[in-house]
């Protein structure tokens, strides 16, 4: 199928230092999959091997059934849009949409009309004359979306592509990309460290840490069923308790606080208000708890720091965790 | 009332602020004032000056241009001076980018890139009347070169034209004048973000295509400010011309270094304000290609 993506064991070591190790998946075509996990954890390297712009030590990757790993960026099928864009500055918006058609030997009126209609898919074809540095990072962003779309890939490559933008316009292009991706039905793969932007957009999550995979899954899996506690800690909203050797992780906002009901003992060391919700964070013999709750169900039985509540929680709401993936080295590079 | 006080009150704000951005300007203003535009104005006011072939005194007479420009000389020379510099420009750009594209972007680490940069520099730790001399025995008639081609059977006699020749001033220029190139161009490179180049090579692009539409367009400030250098010296240079030629050939400073030998003062300050008004042409018309300001 058209842009069914398959990493087969990939690893890549940069001298002595391993930036992912021994990663395998499989994406379905037309699907939106981010690649999940904190700077320095292989992600982005993750992303540059697909897109041929880094060798791969060991392992194959296959695109449509056919092996890409040793092919040159252009001829695999794939695009990238870089974290800074990487427009040309001395070109203007058309020419920088139109660059790959005219390294072709694409003639320049075939080249233009491209160009236009996939700047009319972005909002974009009414600063064909603009130079990047006349453009608005939302603008910019666009443009350069055009400009990887304009060779047909059956693959796009997103490195951090809303990281350079503000939190009004991350969300509004969020919902672009996601649009944009339906429309295409290509396979959109985008590196972010953002649960939130992961969660929002992806049907697939691959989360990682210290080059290797902690998890992969839909959002759904990987938030409701973390395996191991750095996905429960790096997905938020968890919080990790130990007993009798065996670590669980629970929702925040199935954690439970009452001042009647019994349960374990806990001091309130800080109230946060969110808005929608209100969170509590609670001292219970030296491990750091947190109970989210709404702001009615707060407001209807106020508490205070300094009190001293009962803590309880379902059973069928523990979560198990196992010990962390893989222990490996943990990769030397930390680049963002 | 009150308005009209306001109005005063600005005013006199304005003034103070005028006069405090005045001050501040002062310094720059008393150095260029006094280094660059007094001797331009001296010069060409000497250049008006009426002479005999042994004093000079002040005037008004414009006899000193009558002759420089209806000399056929003038002409052979500046077209001999545009040669020079036209060669000399292209050898200095072909050398100078091929060594800064090597610096920017095929030595990967910073600290070889500086090691490297030195190295280039070298040839500048000592005075360039060294520099040239000691070409000399490098090319002279039994020098190093034509003994070693007469060693190797390539040639039988010696080659004429390797010293005291065009061929040899416009060596020199290039040895000296090659830094010149670099040193902008490297500048430039440097700061081409290299992310652009990954997204030439995703688009497609073939090396020779990302270096034909990516660098030299990127690159075109630094080529510009390398050409000016290159130019400039070339245009104005006397001693180059004088000692590789072995005196044989001319320039058009040499033509005022003699004028000013001769003590003939009017006549070469002529001479030099035409030569500044064909060097300050010649680059405004380069300037009109590129933007440089975003370099400055």
């Amino acid at each position: 199928m058209r842009g069914e993506l398959t990493l087969s064991d990939i690893s890549k070591r940069f001298g002595d230092a391993v930036a992912v190790s021994h990663f395998s998946e499989h994406f379905e075509a037309g699907q939106y999959i981010c690649l999940l996990g904190p700077s320095g954890c292989g992600k982005s390297t993750t992303l540059r091997m697909i897109a041929g712009h880094e060798s791969v030590s060991h392992g194959d990757i296959t695109l449509e059934g056919k092996s890409i790993t040793r092919l040159r960026p252009a001829q695999r099928g794939t695009a990238m849009m870089f974290q800074s864009y990487a427009l040309f500055p001395h070109l203007n918006v058309l020419e920088n949409v139109a660059f790959s058609l005219k390294m072709k030997g694409v003639d320049a009126t075939t080249r233009e009309r491209r160009a236009r209609e996939l700047l009319e898919l972005v909002h974009m074809d009414e600063f064909t004359s603009r130079l990047p540095d006349q453009l608005s990072g939302g603008q910019q962003q666009r443009v350069a979306l055009a400009r990887s779309l304009i060779t047909e890939p059956s693959v796009l490559l997103l490195d951090e592509p809303l990281s350079a933008l503000d939190p009004f316009l991350r969300i509004r292009m969020r919902a672009e990309l996601s649009r944009l991706q339906r429309e295409l039905g290509i396979t959109f793969i985008h590196v972010t460290h953002s649960q939130d932007e992961a969660m929002a957009l992806s049907d697939r999550i691959v989360l990682m840490n210290n080059a290797v995979i902690e998890q992969a899954g839909t959002p759904m899996e990987v938030f409701n069923k973390p395996k191991t506690e750095f996905v429960a800690r790096f997905m938020g909203g968890h919080n990790v308790i130990k007993a009798e050797g065996q670590a669980f992780a629970i929702r925040t906002d199935r954690t439970r606080v009452d001042r009647v009901k019994p349960g374990i003992q806990g001091l309130v060391s800080n109230v946060e208000f969110l808005g929608r919700s209100v969170d509590i964070s609670l001292d219970c013999s030296g491990t750091e708890l947190v109970a989210s709750m709404s702001d009615e169900m707060f407001y209807g039985n106020t508490l205070s720091e300094g009190e001293t509540v009962n803590v309880h929680w379902l059973p069928s709401d523990l979560q198990p965790l196992v010990p962390a993936a893989h222990e490996e080295t943990p990769s030397a590079g930390s680049k963002q | 009332m009150v308005s009209i006080s306001e109005h005063i009150l600005l005013k006199s704000d304005g003034w103070r602020a005028t006069f405090t951005s005045w001050l501040q300007l002062s310094p720059i203003i008393s150095i260029l004032g006094f280094f660059l535009v007094l001797p331009i104005v001296a010069i060409v006011a000497v250049s008006f000056w009426a002479s005999t072939e042994y004093s000079y005194h002040p005037a008004f007479i414009f006899e000193n241009y009558g002759y420089l420009l209806s000399s056929k000389v003038t002409y052979s020379v500046y077209l001999k001076t545009f040669m020079f510099t036209g060669i000399t420009w292209f050898f200095t750009l072909i050398i100078g980018f091929t060594v800064a594209y090597f610096l920017a972007f095929h030595v990967r680490t910073l600290p070889m890139q500086i090691a490297l940069f030195l190295v280039c520099t070298i040839p500048f730790w000592t005075s360039n009347i060294i520099r040239m001399i000691s070409w000399i025995p490098f090319l002279g008639r039994n020098g190093i070169a034509n003994d070693t081609l007469i060693s190797l059977g390539w040639i039988d006699q010696p080659l004429e034209w390797l010293l005291f020749s065009d061929f040899a001033v416009i060596l020199a220029f290039v040895h000296l004048f090659t830094l010149f190139m670099i040193v902008p161009i490297f500048n430039t490179m440097m700061r081409i973000d290299h992310s652009l180049i990954e997204a030439a090579r995703d688009a497609g692009a073939s090396g020779l295509q990302i270096l034909t539409n990516v660098i030299i367009p990127l690159s075109k400030p630094g080529i510009m400010i390398g050409s000016i250098f290159v130019v400039t010296l070339v245009m104005g240079d006397f001693i180059t011309v004088r000692f590789m030629s072995g005196g044989q050939s001319a320039s058009v400073g040499r033509i005022i270094s003699n004028e000013i030998g001769l003590l003939q003062y009017p006549a070469a300050s002529a001479s030099a304000v035409v030569l500044l008004l064909t060097v300050l042409i010649m680059i405004s018309v380069m300037m009109r290609f590129v933007d440089i300001r975003k370099e400055l």
